[in-house]
């Protein structure tokens, strides 16, 4: 039987969030995190490991990536650039 | 298992020390000072309470808001609000808090939330108003932030700082369009000036001299600036910003100094009377949050007692 997968997450440095860097298999936690830092942290990419069982990733789905992220197309006044900034003012 | 023994408990403040001195980040799972965690847990709270009770002067003129466009830009404003609340409870609870603790903790008055939102927003211009100042105070407590010596904490700011600029310049362009507009309109955005000018400048806290907790704040690297050194900055910004919409800040004492705007000074019995509860709004807005909160409950019960049934729904 093939061991479970598990997602690995790599803080690079401290004050840096967690960043997914791939998965791997191993058979329980304690290895996933022992080969996670051989397989990723071989050249000291981290200060930090996360392992995550994959079937506990909840994903949206591909098929749905229009409707589930259009809501947030039509709201450009979202960003700052939507507004004038008079010439010669700062700190806005 | 071959774990080590935990090192002693000198040689891990001497570590945390060394972090702090560097100005390298303590993340949650570091060894931190049992005070750095509990000033922590008590910052980091009563900064996303005020962000969501912040959403109460403003959410009160969604349905009122001049034209669609506005309606629009503020919906999205105070649903940002909302967002700022939930990044904060996040990053408190990865010091071991727990979110519904601190919300009662909120809704018994024992943990505070920013006296500005104590404040009425009587007229739209006060919308204006608020995104210009009380939004850019923020900007200007919020961005050293960013560089707080707790991890979870400075990224949360750094996400809000970014969303935050846009909440200023609605702000100011909604008064800028008040300010050239007609004599009524003109006035309108003045008596809101008027009105907000000196709580905002209170937002940064009481002066240096009184601020008991801030040199240890600093030493932590939880605080960078003094809270007079921010408020004279958000002066030095805003002064110039109020000339260009042809307003008044209402201080006769302002002046020029150098570089420098300086103020009259600043009323701080207001101040502590609003800390204490006597604000215009304190009992208004401390209710209609817990209200908020119960009338939420049975979605809360829903969601959960779904849950339950269907343990796989995805
Ligand atoms: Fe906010
Ligand atoms: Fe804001």
């Amino acid at each position: 039987m093939t061991s479970p997968l598990w997602e690995v997450f790599v803080r690079s440095r401290r004050g840096l969030s967690h960043t997914h860097v791939g998965s791997l298999r191993a058979p329980d936690a304690h290895m996933a995190l022992r080969n996670a830092r051989d397989v990723y942290t071989r050249r000291q990419e981290g200060t930090s490991i996360w392992v995550v069982p994959s079937s506990q990733i909840v994903a949206s789905s591909p098929q749905e990536k229009d409707s589930f992220f259009d809501p947030a197309g039509d709201k450009p006044y979202r960003h700052p650039t939507f507004y004038d900034v008079p010439e010669g003012l700062t700190h806005l | 298992m071959d774990r080590p023994a935990p090192p002693a408990q000198p040689e891990l403040e001497r570590e945390f020390s060394e972090r702090i001195a560097a100005d390298e980040r303590i993340e949650p799972r570091d060894w931190m000072p049992d005070g750095y965690r509990a000033t922590l847990v008590r910052q980091i709270a009563q900064h996303a309470h005020s962000e969501i009770v912040g959403m109460q002067p403003e959410g009160n003129w969604i349905t009122r808001a001049p034209s669609l466009r506005r309606k629009a830009i503020l919906v999205a404003k105070v649903q940002d609000e909302a967002g700022h609340g939930l990044y904060l409870y996040s990053a408190a609870e990865t010091l071991g808090a727990d979110r519904s603790r601190l919300l009662d903790l909120l809704h018994e008055g024992r943990q505070k939330y920013s006296t500005i939102f104590n404040y009425p927003a009587t007229s739209w211009a006060d919308v204006a108003a608020i995104g210009w100042l009380v939004d850019g105070a923020a900007i200007m407590n919020q961005v050293p932030l960013t560089r707080c010596s707790y991890g979870p904490y400075a990224r949360a700011m750094t996400r809000v700082c970014k969303e935050e600029s846009f909440h200023q310049r609605q702000g100011f362009e909604a008064m800028s369009v008040l300010a050239k507009g007609t004599s009524a309109q003109r006035r309108m955005a003045q008596d809101a000036l008027d009105r907000w000018w000196w709580p905002a400048l209170m937002m940064f806290g009481p002066p240096d001299g009184q601020s008991p907790n801030s040199a240890q704040s600093m030493a932590w690297g939880i605080k960078r600036f003094s809270n007079d050194e921010l408020r004279q900055r958000f002066v030095d910004a805003t002064v110039p910003q109020a000339e260009h919409l042809g307003l008044q800040i209402p201080d006769p004492q302002l002046h020029r100094d150098g570089e420098h705007y300086r103020t009259g000074e600043i009323d701080w019995t207001e101040f502590q009377e609003v800390m204490r509860g006597n604000g215009p709004c304190n009992r208004q807005r401390l209710a209609a949050r817990v209200r908020a909160h119960e009338d939420g409950a049975w979605v809360r019960e829903a969601a959960a007692a779904y849950a339950e049934k269907h343990p796989a729904a995805a």
